[in-house]
C-alpha cells in the first residue's frame, strides 16, 4: 500500500536512510538531511525485514527524531533502513470497513479481514472543531443507572471519564452502559467504537462478549492494543479509534458513544516517550503538555450544528493508588464534562455500582434534564439527595466518634438515610435496568425517610406531588 | 556580483510548536513571521547568533527544514476599530465564524483575509475638524455600532499633528481613509477607523486613579462579602468541578462594565459554545440589550494549537485597553490561566530552558504581574475616565493552592475568591469559600454602598463576617459534641451563620430572579438576615428554646425572599422585617405568661 507512489518523480519513500545515530527506547535518530517534515509517517525497516511504523517528532537539516511505534527492540544502527512516507499518521475511513471489526491499535486489522481502503485517508489527529460550529450537547441519554440517570445524567455529545481504581468493576459498568444506553436503543443509526489500551486480553474478551450478547457486534468496532503490545503505539490508538469516530458521527450522522479504556496507560506511554526524549518532566514525571495532549482526544466529542450525529466520550481511567489528585484524573477532570468516580469502600460494601456521588458530576447535567426532557422536579430532588446525603456522610463521621446512639433524632434520621441511600438507589443489579422515572420515584421513596422540614431544595408543591409520605396520607383520608 | 545573495532566514530546525530559523539578520525580537506557503503565523521569541527560534501559533505538521520564514517588520498586533463587539476570535483574533465560511466545522491552519472585516459598512460622525490639532488618543469622532453604544475612533497612541483632511459624516468601510493628519515634522499619517497595536505593549494612558466604585457583579458574595472595584484584580482558584466556570459565566452575565471580555484560554470547546448560546438570549439589565453585543469572545479552546493560547490574553487585554481608551468600564475574565502558563512552559520546555517550580520557567511570576498590572482605572489620554477589570480563573492541580501559578497570582490581585471542593460537592453554590477568601477594596467600596444602599452596611457586613468566623471556630466544637452540648449564645451563632449561609452567600445560577441580586437588593436581604440574628438575642437571653425561633413561620419567608423579590422595592424586606419583630415579640410574650 506504501509503495503506491513509487512512480512519481519526487519519490522520497524510495530513499532509505540507514544511519542510525542513537537508539533510546522507542526513539532513533536518523543522521543526514531526511527531508522529513515534522509530524510525517516514518517505516522503519528491520535487519530481518520487519517493517515498523514511526513518526518525526523533530527534525533539522543533519538529524531526524524518530518515534517507533512498535518499540526499538531488535534495531541496530548499521542494518535497519528508515523510509519517509510524506505524509502523516492516516487511516481510511469506511462504515462497511470499519463497523464489526476488530483492528490492532494502529488500525490494522487483526480479524483476518482486509485492511479498509473503500474511503477517505484521514490524518489521525483530526483537527480542533471551531467552537462556532459546536452544538451544545442536550439531549437525555437514559443508562438505566439511578447513579448516573438521576444525579450525573449523561447527555449526547458529552465526555463523561469513569475515574475508577484497579479492581473496581468500571468495565462492569462501562458494559452496562453500553448495553443499557437509550442512545442506542432509540437511534437507528449508532455505533459503538471500543478502543483498548494496555488492557489484559480477558478484559477485552469480556467487552466483546458483551457486545456479542447485546446483539450490537455489528455496530462496533473495536481498537485493541493489549497490555503485551509495544507501548508507543497507544499514543495512537485513541486517535485512529476517534478518527473512525468522526467519520460515523459527523459525516454519516451515526451516534457513536466511544469508550476508551485506560487513559492511565496512556498516559504513562506518553511519559516512557517524553522521558525517552529528555524532556524536562513536571508533575510525577509526566510532560508539562499532558493537559494538551489529553484535550486533543477528549475534545473531539461533541456535537457540530446542522449536523444530526454525535459523539459521546466515555474514557475510563484508574486512578494510580485511588488517588483523585494525581495528574491523569486531575488534567482530565479540567478537560472532561465531569466525572464518575467510583469508591472502594462503596464496593467493600458490595454495593454495585460502587459511585461515590459526591465527588462525581455531570456538568452538562442541567441541559439534559427537566420538564420535556425527563420529569420537571429533576433538578431539585438531584439537589436535595446531593445535600442530603453529603450532610449524612458528615454525620456518620460524628457517629464513629460518638456513637450512633448519642446522635440526635435528626441526625439519626439522616443516618437513615445514608444507608438506604446507598442500598437502594446507588445499588442495583447489573442487568437491572430503571427508567428515569423508577429513579426519580425510588429517590423521592428514600427522601421520605428524612423530616418534611429537612427537604429545603424541593418546593412544597413537588413535595405534595411525588413524596411517598404525603400520598399515603392523602390515601387514608379519602378512604376515610 | 550579478548573483544577489538571498537572506531570507529558512527553517533548520523544528520540534512542534518551535522552529528554528537562520540566517537571523533580517528578524528583529517578537517580529510576527510568516512561516512557508500556507503563511502559518509565528512570533520570534529568541535571537542566538545567527538562529532566530520562532514560535508557530499553528500546527507545524508537515513543515520542513528549508520552509521560508517572511517577517512581516512588525511584532504580533491586533486590529482595533468597529467590528469588534458580539464577535468571536481566536487566540490570535482571527475571526472564528468568518473561518467556519471558509473553511467548514473544522479550524485548519494558515492566513485568511483580516481580523475586522472590510466589506461591513459603518455610519462615521466627525468630531474633529480640519485644521485641528490633534494630540494621540483624541477623538476624531464616532460610529454608533450598536443602538445606544458610541464606538469612538481616536487618533492612535503614536500619532499627533494637525489634521489636513477630514471626511463628513457618512458611511464607510474600514479601508477608507477618515483623516489626514500631518506631524510638525510634515508626515503625513492617513487614518482610518481602524488601528493596529502590538499585543505585548500596554496601551499608554495619562494617569492612574485611584478606584472607589465598586463593579457590581450580581453576586452576593462577592459584592458584599469580598467586593471588586472598577479597574480592580481578582482571582478565582478552584480545582475541577468547583464551579469556576459557572462564576465566570455569571460574571461575564451580569457584571456592570460597559464591555465585557471573556476570553476562553485552553478550556472546554462546549463552554464557549454555551455563551454563544446563552448570551444573545439574556438581556444586559441596565440596557435592555442582548448580553452578546457588549461582549467579545477569544476562544482559545484546549484542543487549538497551544501556543496561541499564549497569545490569546494578550490579545484580549488589548481590545479591553482599546475600549478602555474610549472611555469605557471594561471586565476582563480569564479563564483560565493556568492554561495559559502551562502554554509557558511547554514552550519554555521545548526551548531547554532552566525550570524553576515544576517545570513552569522563572520569568513565570514577572509575567504574571505584567499581565495583572494592565488592569486598573485610568484617565485616559483623551481626559476621559476608562477602567479594566480583570478576573482570572486558576486551576491548580489536584486543588492545591500553593502550586506556583497560584501562589504567584496571589501576589498580583488584590481579590481572591477561593472556591471550595467541599462546598461543591454538597451543591452548596457559588462555591466560594468564605474563609480562605478576601478583598483589599472593602474600604474603598465603603463610601459607594453607604451612598448607594444604606449607611449601616459596612456594620452588617463586618457584623456577618464575624458570625461566620466565629461559626467556623464554633463547627469543630459542634463536630465532637453534637450542636445540642453548646450553650445558648453560641446556638444563635451558628443558627444566625447558618441563615446567612443558606439564606444570604448560597444563590442558584440557575433560577431566573436569584441569579442576579442588584446592590439594593443585597443591602435589603442582609438587613433582614441581620436583624433577626439580633432579635434571637432577645429569645436565647430569656432561655427560650432556640428552636422556638427557627420555627417561627416568618423563617419561611426569609428563606424564600431571595426567590420572590428583585430588592427595586425595598417594602417586602421592610414588611419582612416588620413580622419578625411581631413573631419574636409574641414568643417573648407567650414566654411571660
Amino acid at each position: 500500500m506504501h509503495g503506491a507512489n513509487k512512480d512519481m518523480t519526487r519519490d522520497r519513500s524510495s530513499l532509505e536512510f540507514t544511519e542510525l545515530g542513537q537508539i533510546s527506547g522507542p526513539l532513533i535518530v536518523v543522521q543526514g538531511d531526511t527531508g522529513a517534515g515534522y509530524g510525517e509517517l516514518v517505516e522503519v525497516v528491520t535487519g530481518q525485514g520487519e517493517i515498523r511504523q514511526g513518526r518525526v517528532l523533530a527534525v533539522s537539516r543533519d538529524a531526524a527524531v524518530v518515534e517507533v511505534f512498535y518499540g526499538t527492540s531488535g534495531l541496530d544502527q548499521h542494518n535497519t533502513r528508515v523510509r519517509f512516507l510524506g505524509k502523516p499518521f492516516q487511516i481510511v475511513v469506511s462504515k462497511e470497513e470499519i463497523l464489526g471489526r476488530v483492528f490492532n491499535g494502529l488500525g490494522q486489522p487483526l480479524d483476518n479481514g482486509p485492511a479498509p481502503f473503500h474511503g477517505e485517508a484521514r490524518n489521525v489527529n483530526g483537527l480542533p472543531m471551531n467552537p462556532v460550529a459546536r452544538d451544545f450537547p442536550e439531549d437525555f441519554i437514559q443508562t438505566g443507572i439511578s447513579a448516573i440517570d438521576g444525579m450525573n445524567t449523561l447527555v449526547r455529545g458529552q465526555k463523561l471519564p469513569i475515574f475508577s481504581g484497579s479492581g473496581l468493576p468500571h468495565n462492569d459498568l462501562a458494559i452496562q452502559i453500553v448495553k443499557q444506553a437509550k442512545l442506542i436503543a432509540q437511534a437507528s443509526e449508532f455505533s459503538v467504537i471500543f478502543a483498548a489500551m494496555g488492557v489484559r486480553h480477558d478484559e477485552a474478551e469480556a467487552f466483546r462478549q458483551s457486545f456479542e450478547e447485546s446483539g450490537v457486534l455489528n455496530n462496533v468496532a473495536m481498537f485493541l492494543n493489549l497490555a503485551d503490545a509495544p507501548t508507543v503505539e497507544r499514543l495512537v490508538t485513541p486517535r485512529v479509534a476517534l478518527t473512525a469516530s468522526e467519520h460515523l458521527a459527523f459525516d454519516l450522522g451515526m451516534h457513536v458513544l466511544v469508550i476508551l479504556t485506560d487513559m492511565t496507560n496512556y498516559c504513562e506511554a506518553l511519559r516512557e516517550v517524553a522521558t525517552s526524549k529528555g524532556e524536562i518532566p513536571c508533575r510525577k514525571g509526566y510532560p508539562g503538555y499532558l493537559y494538551s495532549d489529553l484535550a486533543s482526544i477528549y475534545e473531539r466529542a461533541g456535537r457540530i450544528r446542522g449536523r444530526n450525529g454525535s459523539l459521546t466520550l466515555i474514557p475510563i481511567l484508574t486512578m494510580p493508588n485511588d488517588d483523585i489528585t494525581h495528574p491523569i484524573p486531575d488534567l482530565t477532570g479540567y478537560i472532561t464534562e465531569g466525572q464518575i468516580v467510583l469508591d472502594r469502600s462503596l464496593n467493600q460494601k458490595d454495593i454495585y455500582p460502587p459511585i461515590n456521588v459526591l465527588p462525581s458530576l455531570s456538568r452538562l447535567m442541567h441541559q439534559g434534564i427537566g420538564e420535556g426532557k425527563t420529569r420537571e422536579d429533576h433538578g431539585n430532588v438531584s439537589s436535595q439527595l446531593y445535600a442530603a446525603y453529603a450532610r449524612a456522610k458528615e454525620i456518620e463521621r460524628l457517629a464513629s466518634i460518638i456513637g450512633e446512639e448519642d446522635l440526635s433524632t435528626t441526625d439519626k434520621k439522616y443516618f437513615h438515610f445514608a444507608q438506604e441511600f446507598e442500598k437502594r438507589f446507588l445499588n442495583q443489579d447489573k442487568a437491572e435496568e430503571r427508567s428515569i422515572f423508577d429513579t426519580l420515584d425510588l429517590a423521592w421513596d428514600i427522601l421520605a425517610i428524612l423530616p418534611e422540614q429537612e427537604l429545603t431544595r424541593v418546593t412544597i408543591e413537588q413535595i405534595k406531588k411525588y413524596s411517598p409520605r404525603v400520598h399515603v396520607a392523602h390515601g387514608s383520608n379519602e378512604k376515610g | 556580483m550579478s548573483e544577489k545573495l538571498d537572506i531570507t532566514p529558512f527553517a533548520t530546525f523544528i520540534s512542534g510548536p518551535v522552529v528554528k530559523a537562520s540566517p537571523s539578520s533580517t528578524l528583529s525580537m517578537n517580529e510576527m513571521v510568516e512561516v512557508g506557503d500556507e503563511r502559518l503565523v509565528g512570533e520570534v521569541i529568541g535571537l542566538e547568533g545567527d538562529t532566530a527560534i520562532i514560535q508557530v501559533y499553528e500546527d507545524t505538521t508537515g513543515l520542513k527544514p528549508g520552509t521560508k520564514i517572511y517577517g512581516q517588520k512588525m511584532p504580533l498586533f491586533v486590529e482595533l476599530g468597529p467590528g469588534l463587539l458580539g464577535n468571536i476570535f481566536d487566540g490570535i483574533q482571527r475571526p472564528l465564524s468568518r473561518l467556519r465560511e471558509e473553511w467548514g466545522d473544522f479550524i485548519r491552519r494558515g492566513k485568511i483575509g483580516f481580523q475586522l472585516s472590510r466589506e461591513s459598512v459603518y455610519h462615521f460622525s466627525p468630531a474633529a475638524e480640519q485644521g485641528e490639532f490633534v494630540e494621540p488618543g483624541a477623538v476624531l469622532g464616532s460610529v454608533e455600532e450598536l443602538e445606544g453604544f458610541e464606538h469612538k475612533i481616536l487618533v492612535p497612541p503614536n500619532v499627533r499633528g494637525t489634521i489636513k483632511t477630514m471626511v463628513p459624516a457618512g458611511s464607510y468601510t474600514l479601508e477608507d481613509t477618515i483623516a489626514v493628519v500631518e506631524s510638525e515634522l510634515g508626515e503625513k499619517t492617513s487614518l482610518k477607523m481602524y488601528h493596529r497595536w502590538p499585543v505585548r505593549i500596554p496601551r499608554p494612558y495619562s494617569q492612574r486613579l485611584y478606584p472607589t466604585i465598586p463593579l457590581i457583579t450580581g453576586q452576593r458574595v462577592i459584592d458584599t462579602m469580598f467586593p471588586i472595584v472598577k479597574g480592580g484584580t481578582a482571582t478565582i482558584p478552584g480545582g475541577f468541578g468547583a464551579g469556576k466556570t459557572v462564576i465566570q459565566h455569571q460574571l461575564a452575565k451580569w457584571t456592570n462594565a460597559d464591555i465585557i471580555i471573556y476570553i476562553g484560554c485552553g478550556e472546554r470547546g462546549n463552554e464557549m459554545t454555551s455563551v454563544l448560546v446563552d448570551f444573545p438570549q439574556l438581556t444586559d439589565p441596565r440596557t435592555k440589550r442582548p448580553l452578546i453585543e457588549r461582549t467579545i469572545l477569544i476562544a482559545n479552546t484546549s484542543d487549538m494549537p497551544v501556543s496561541a493560547r499564549e497569545a490569546s490574553i494578550y490579545t484580549g487585554i488589548t481590545i479591553a485597553e482599546y475600549f478602555r481608551d474610549q472611555g469605557h468600564d471594561v471586565a476582563l475574565m480569564a479563564d483560565s490561566t493556568s492554561r495559559w502558563a502551562e502554554a509557558l512552559r511547554e514552550i519554555s520546555g521545548r526551548l531547554e530552558e532552566m525550570p524553576a517550580e515544576e517545570g513552569f520557567p522563572a520569568y513565570l511570576a514577572s509575567r504574571l504581574a505584567a499581565f495583572y498590572e494592565r488592569a486598573g482605572q485610568v484617565l485616559t489620554l483623551s481626559g476621559l475616565q476608562g477602567s479594566v477589570s480583570l478576573i482570572g480563573t486558576v486551576s491548580p492541580p489536584g486543588g492545591d493552592f500553593s502550586e506556583p501559578v497560584t501562589m504567584h497570582t496571589k501576589r498580583f490581585v488584590q481579590c481572591l475568591w477561593a472556591l471550595d471542593k467541599d462546598l461543591a460537592a454538597a451543591r452548596y453554590f457559588p462555591a466560594i469559600n468564605y474563609l480562605q477568601s478576601y478583598s483589599g477594596y472593602s474600604d474603598q467600596v465603603t463610601k459607594w454602598w453607604e451612598e448607594e444602599a444604606g449607611t449601616d452596611w459596612k456594620e452588617l457586613r463586618n457584623k456577618a463576617m464575624i458570625i461566620l468566623r466565629e461559626d467556623a471556630k464554633l463547627q469543630n466544637i459542634v463536630k465532637l459534641l453534637g450542636e445540642e452540648a453548646l450553650p445558648d449564645e453560641q446556638r444563635r451563632i451558628i443558627e444566625g451563620a447558618r441563615l446567612i449561609k443558606s439564606d444570604f452567600l448560597q444563590q442558584n445560577a440557575f433560577d431566573p430572579i436569584d441569579t442576579y441580586a442588584s446592590a439594593a437588593k443585597q443591602y435589603w436581604m442582609l438587613r433582614v438576615i441581620m436583624h433577626f440574628i439580633r432579635r434571637l438575642k432577645d429569645v436565647t437571653e430569656r432561655h427560650i428554646p432556640i428552636f422556638r425561633a427557627m420555627e417561627l413561620p416568618v423563617i419561611t419567608e426569609i428563606h424564600q425572599m431571595k426567590y420572590n423579590f428583585t430588592g427595586e422595592d425595598p417594602e417586602p424586606f421592610k414588611k419582612i422585617i416588620f413580622r419578625i419583630d411581631e413573631q419574636i415579640d409574641g414568643l417573648l410574650a407567650r414566654q411571660r405568661e
